[in-house]
């Protein structure tokens, strides 16, 4: 099983940055994938190499700020769970982390980076916004 | 008009694949002329020993602690300094064809450059500024997967030789230990494949082409890097009866007698036993599923002819490019640097591949410099002095008549050991970090004196404190670790001393590793 998790820190409200990343649908607009659909608790996802995930939305908690989804019908992959968080830290700071468990454990590694880049332009888009 | 550079690397390549280096089995003769027109040296060691690192410090010129690509899979930094851009500057036009491998090759997102451009189709990202300050980049890795034109080429030409390589991954898309050719040794397969098709034909062709672009008045600088004899061992079957398999001698550095060659891992760091017993797997640089005690003396014979036979057809594609150059009129203002980023066990020790083992086996590298004859430099020298890839890109610099960039971090490579003793070349240093979902392990180096101090920094299985000492002179396969004999506990002091006041300062955080290769 490959674990990894990666972060940011960014000055912004934790409600404010929730709505955006917390929204599945709009995964396309700061995670570098070509499209994104949903349906229900369905995701389907399209990467640049033309690769297409489908997605067990699992947890959607507003309230923990916690979103939690799986690869599924995916004859590669055995297990996977990726959970993205939003905490708050003060009123106008917050700690986003996204986290994937993944076996087989190298495809953990590609989609942590992924999630580097996306994390890096969600602080580009939220950083200083009250 | 000035000197024109034609920079051949291979991947994964022994010391003594050449002939020129007392290698036996492969006909080098190519290779071989540019070491008896040059200057060839005896102790040229990497400052990693796994790809995407050592890449990225024949293009930095910085040692890895600098750069930041501490394993495969790290990606070197779209804005790290590259000679390249320098040459470029400097009036050259710059190209790189063959395996780059800055960047990751797993890379489903397609973040990547290298990937980009080779699933685009384009040889060049921005003309205006190209990508690493080469001009054009046609790419290629092992075989036929992946988005690099190579692959490309193959799918787009003769689709029916894809699935002739080795499948490099298997169906858990884990580094595939599957065996092949008579010995089932892992990652060795009979690829059907025509010569003309394979990588290494493919990699002199397109460097023919890039040539002829050029007016014949331009500088030019091309970074030739072949993928192999870099595992998987699957050159054209057409090709194997060049090295039959069951003629070969074991190599000098297999050990034969098993309860012996386990002594003498035991006597090293504790990684070494739990790689080959199959217990402790701590990068991607060897199949996970293989358990090297495992290994054969049939399957080592056979591993070395197959890569005796890439080494080869190396040569003959160099014979072919440089045949071509000489057409152009530029022979007498060319020079020509060969080396390797790595080596790799071949049977050393009864193991294959490569990872955190600083020996000659993957430290000692082919290198040659054979100078542009109008240059009028001392040719036919051996140097024994130690010296790094570290120093190409300086080298590189000297012979395009630009001062050394300041982001360098070592002089350029001497003409002999007089000239390494005045540019500093005492000693050459190697770095290896892996870490990976747990398992940890982190190696410091020295080559000074013909002498190859390891340190240990705390780990899954080492700690700071622990490590390995070899006398290069009186035990060249390095048998016996000298690390705690108390009639050489000065040197090695010494030795460290030295490792610790030469090494630059670990840029920290690492950064993050974002694929498995």
């Amino acid at each position: 099983m490959g674990t990894v998790r990666r972060h940011a820190f960014i000055e912004c409200n934790a409600e404010k940055v929730w709505a955006f990343v917390g929204a599945p649908e709009r995964l396309h607009d700061w995670f570098p994938i070509t499209a994104c659909r949903v349906e229900g608790q369905k995701r389907w996802i399209t990467l640049a190499a033309g690769i297409v995930f489908e997605e067990d939305i699992i947890t959607l908690d507003h309230d923990l700020r916690r979103f939690q989804y799986k690869i599924v019908n995916n004859s590669l992959i055995k297990f996977h769970l990726g959970t993205l968080d939003v905490i708050p830290d003060g009123d106008n700071r917050c700690l986003v982390t996204y986290s994937t468990d993944m076996d087989p454990e190298v495809l953990a590694l590609p989609i942590a980076g992924a999630a580097s880049v996306g994390l890096a332009k969600v602080k580009q888009m939220f950083d200083g916004q009250k | 008009m000035g000197r024109k550079i034609l920079f051949i690397t291979t991947d994964q390549q022994r010391y003594d694949a050449l002939g020129c280096n007392g290698g036996t089995i492969a006909r080098t003769p190519n290779i071989d002329a540019l070491s008896s027109a040059g200057i060839t040296f005896d102790r040229a060691h990497p400052q990693n020993v796994v790809c995407m690192p050592s890449r990225s410090t024949m293009i930095t010129g910085q040692h890895v602690s600098t750069h930041g690509v501490w394993m495969n899979g790290v990606p070197l930094p779209q804005d790290a300094p590259s000679i390249a851009s320098d040459l470029r500057g400097a009036g050259y036009a710059t190209a790189l064809i063959g395996k780059a491998h800055f960047e990751p090759l797993l890379d489903p997102f397609l973040r990547f450059t290298e990937n980009q451009i080779g699933n685009q189709r384009k040889t060049t990202d921005n003309p205006n500024d190209p990508h690493r300050g080469f001009d054009h980049m046609e790419l290629s890795t092992h075989g036929a997967v992946g988005q690099l034109h190579y692959s490309q080429w193959i799918r787009d030409n003769h689709p029916e030789a894809a699935g002739g390589f080795y499948s490099v991954l298997d169906n858990e898309l884990q580094v595939n230990a599957e065996g092949g050719g008579d010995s089932n040794a892992p990652q060795l397969k009979v690829n059907p494949i025509p010569t003309e098709w394979y990588h290494t034909h493919w990699v002199a062709q397109q460097t023919i082409k890039w040539l002829n672009s050029l007016p014949a008045d331009k500088d030019w600088f091309c970074w030739m890097s072949f993928p192999d004899p870099h595992h998987p061992w699957d050159p054209p079957a057409s090709e194997l009866h060049r090295v039959p398999w069951r003629e070969l001698d074991l190599p000098a550095g297999y050990i034969e007698d098993k309860s012996k060659r386990e002594q003498i891992i035991d006597d090293k760091l504790r990684h070494w036993r739990g790689w080959y017993d199959g217990s402790f797997v701590s990068n991607y640089e060897a199949p996970a599923k293989w358990v090297p005690s495992t290994l054969t003396a049939d399957q080592v014979r056979e591993v070395n002819a197959f890569t005796h036979v890439e080494n080869e057809l190396i040569d003959d594609a160099i014979g072919t490019v440089l045949r071509a150059i000489d057409t152009r009129g530029w022979a007498n203002d060319l020079d020509v640097l060969y080396t390797t980023d790595h080596g790799e066990f071949q049977g050393d020790f009864g193991l294959l591949f490569k990872g955190p083992y600083h020996v000659d086996s993957l430290m000692r590298l082919p290198l040659i410099w054979r100078p542009a004859p109008s240059s009028n430099t001392k040719i036919s020298t051996r140097v024994s002095a130690p010296v790094g890839l570290v120093s190409l890109a300086a080298t590189f610099a000297h012979i395009a008549g630009i001062e050394r960039p300041s982001y360098t971090e070592a002089a350029r490579l001497p003409i002999d050991d007089a000239e390494a003793v005045s540019l500093g070349h005492e000693r050459v240093l190697t770095e290896w970090d892996s870490v990976l979902f747990g398992k940890i392990v982190h190696l410091r180096t020295i080559c000074r004196g013909n002498w190859v101090c390891t340190a240990a920094l705390d780990g899954t299985m080492s700690k700071f404190g622990e490590g390995e000492l070899y006398d290069l002179v009186n035990d060249p396969l390095q048998h016996v670790n000298r690390w705690s004999d108390d009639s050489v506990r000065a040197l090695r002091d010494d030795l460290l001393s030295d490792l610790w006041a030469n090494l630059p300062a670990q840029v920290l955080p690492l950064r993050n590793m974002d694929a498995p290769v």
